[in-house]
């Protein structure tokens, strides 16, 4: 980061002595006003998400009047909350969601950006500007008629429709593993063929391990976004057990709105549940995560 | 790339050439098969039947009864129609601009950080890892007019902060506030595209005495021009569908009478109209439309890039 100012010339004009001074405390000015600016905005980001927390640990009439601190510290929102709600089975359902539906993208977005990107043949691209076309159709378009094809598998109101359609691999990450193989030099693919390494083994044994940072990116960014979903649930899920944590909260919000009395101690105790481990998941990928979001802006 | 590769196999026998081609073909076609069969199953077919439903008068129980261009003839007249297309145009006509320029500043903060990047990075970023859910259940509290920490922010410097969720002029404004929050991918996309302005630009630029704005705008900013454009097409899409955060503040088993008509929504209009009252044929007319409309920005976005856009090497 330094290195910007360092590697820059100093010009060598002969400068008065106030001057340079002058300059000096200009430049410690603009610093601390930086540093001011930097620290508000921080905090303006981040006071959301403290509230949140120290919310969720508060009394009823302390959600209300409160001020930053819970007092007193009040755990007992979360079994409350466990108790009003089969939160249990909600989380194990986004869980499960997440865990196939991240998996199964990640593999077959692999395989198929490894098909457009290693094999020549006829139709390749044109099929490819098909992928990328895909991305620009709104899902609202293609919503009913799916929702009409799950239904008359007898699928809805199970998990399935949440998930299964990762098996096909997603445009977004088709475009971005192809990158990334592109990046790979073919002599290693080459070189694995001349050990005798089938197609399928060059995909699994060099192409995979090769583009594990990729990999990583697309599982957390599905998990995100399956973890985060609303409008599948929505329209697949009734039965309040078999909701993911956003529809059970949906439902929280609905139920006590709806009683008159909202117990927000409760939403906020399950919201919390929701945000903090995606929040944990990114601290341990951080790197990968920034790194993913920056490949995918800078070179689309 | 593929000259190399032409390279070593034109040094095998003819026979056994084609023959490779042939198996590369068939193997290039197999790691590709899952993609093709579900833009059969998951896209094209969808796409006819939507079109198909989008003529018809379907909900779910009967079969779909045709009933030519008359859903498309309702979209002209029906009112809240109209307001929900105007509710989101106004909304991303809103956030678009207000997220590129505040994602810009703050990734232009970032740049500058010497110490603890990381942490600054991640706490910028760490907003747009809320779930949606989340974060419309967290604004309704940020939010709210007597208790909620804006309002109690703006106190604090005087002013009387509005009622962001309950005065329907408002409630547009308190979305635009919420989605800010968590602007961080497009931070993080800006960011990366500056760390990757080749530093030796700027010493040329100082050397030719440009500095502060002038450095931004004759290097700074076409460098990255490529990077504001993408983030500008993608805030505007997704900005168009926006669903979850509104829905869950703003619509229940009970339609809250203020939000019912400020936040409806045009992803939230065809949401209720297909899966609530059932109304397949007019809800999928409705997607119809927002293809139309959202392929027409686009192109028109693309259009007006060729005029501000610096592309490298091309």
């Amino acid at each position: 980061m330094a290195l910007a100012e360092a590697t820059v010339p100093r010009r060598r004009v002969a400068t008065h002595a106030v001057e340079r001074r002058e300059k000096r405390v200009g430049r410690m000015v603009s610093r601390v006003l930086f540093i001011a600016l930097l620290g508000g905005v921080t905090v303006v980001f981040l006071a959301p998400l403290v509230w949140l927390v120290s919310a969720s640990l508060k009394t009823r009439s302390e959600v209300f009047s409160g001020g930053w601190l819970p007092d007193p510290v009040t755990w007992s929102n979360y079994v409350d909350v466990w108790r009003a709600a089969p939160l249990f089975s909600w989380l194990r359902n986004s869980v499960v969601v997440g865990l196939l539906g991240a998996t199964a993208v990640t593999l077959s977005s692999a395989a198929v950006a490894f098909g457009f990107a290693y094999f020549r043949f006829k139709g390749r691209d044109a099929l490819f500007g098909l992928v990328l076309a895909t991305m620009m159709l709104p899902g609202a378009v293609t919503m009913i008629p799916i929702f009409l094809i799950w239904n008359g598998l007898g699928m809805v109101n199970t998990l399935v429709p949440l998930w299964a359609g990762n098996l096909f691999g997603s445009a977004f990450y088709v475009f971005l593993l192809r990158q990334f193989y592109l990046g790979v030099p073919r002599d290693l693919f080459d070189a694995a063929r001349i050990d005798g390494a089938n197609y399928l083994q060059m995909w699994w044994r060099v192409a995979l391990p090769l583009t594990r940072t990729a990999l990583i990116v697309v599982f957390v960014f599905e998990f995100k976004a399956l973890w985060t979903d609303l409008l599948k649930p929505l329209i697949y899920l009734y039965d309040n057990a078999l909701f993911t944590m956003p529809r059970g909260i949906k439902t929280l919000i609905d139920r006590f709105g709806q009683g008159g009395e909202m117990q927000w101690e409760l939403v906020l105790a399950a919201t919390t549940v929701l945000t903090v481990p995606l929040i944990v998941l990114f601290f341990f990928g951080q790197r990968y995560f920034i790194e993913g979001i920056a490949t995918t802006g800078t070179k689309g | 790339m593929g000259a190399l590769r032409t390279g070593t196999v034109a040094s095998r026998p003819a026979v056994g050439r084609s023959g490779l081609r042939r198996a590369e073909a068939r193997a290039g076609w197999s790691f590709i098969a899952p993609w093709v069969v579900g833009f059969l199953v998951f896209t094209a077919v969808p796409m006819v039947a939507s079109l198909y439903l989008s003529f018809t008068e379907y909900d779910v129980l009967r079969p779909p009864r045709s009933v030519g261009f008359e859903n498309y003839r309702e979209l002209a007249t029906d009112p809240r129609l109209r307001l929900a297309l105007w509710n989101s145009f106004l909304y991303t006509a809103l956030y678009v601009p207000l997220s590129v320029a505040l994602a810009l500043g703050l990734a232009l903060m970032l740049d500058r950080v010497t110490r603890a990047a990381g942490f600054f990075r991640t706490a910028f970023y760490v907003p747009s890892l809320t779930p949606t859910v989340a974060v419309g259940a967290l604004f309704l509290w940020v939010l709210n007019p007597s208790v909620g920490i804006l309002n109690r922010a703006l106190a604090l410097v005087g002013v009387d902060g509005p009622g962001w969720t309950t005065d329907p002029a408002w409630i547009k404004p308190g979305l635009v506030v919420m989605s800010l929050w968590s602007l961080g991918g497009t931070i993080v996309i800006l960011y990366a595209a500056l760390r990757n302005v080749p530093r030796n630009l700027y010493e040329a630029a100082r050397i030719e005495g440009a500095s502060g704005w002038a450095e931004f705008r004759h290097v700074t900013f076409p460098m990255i021009s490529g990077a504001v454009f993408f983030v500008l097409i993608v805030n505007t899409i997704a900005s168009l569908q926006v669903f979850d955060e509104v829905y869950t503040m703003y619509f229940g088993q009970m339609d809250s009478g203020a939000g019912g008509s400020a936040a409806l929504f045009y992803v939230v209009y065809l949401f209720r109209q297909a899966f609530e009252f059932l109304n397949m044929g007019y809800a999928s007319a409705m997607a119809w439309l927002l293809f139309v409309v959202i392929l027409v920005i686009t192109l028109f976005q693309l259009r007006v890039s060729r005029s501000w856009v610096y592309y490298e090497g091309r």
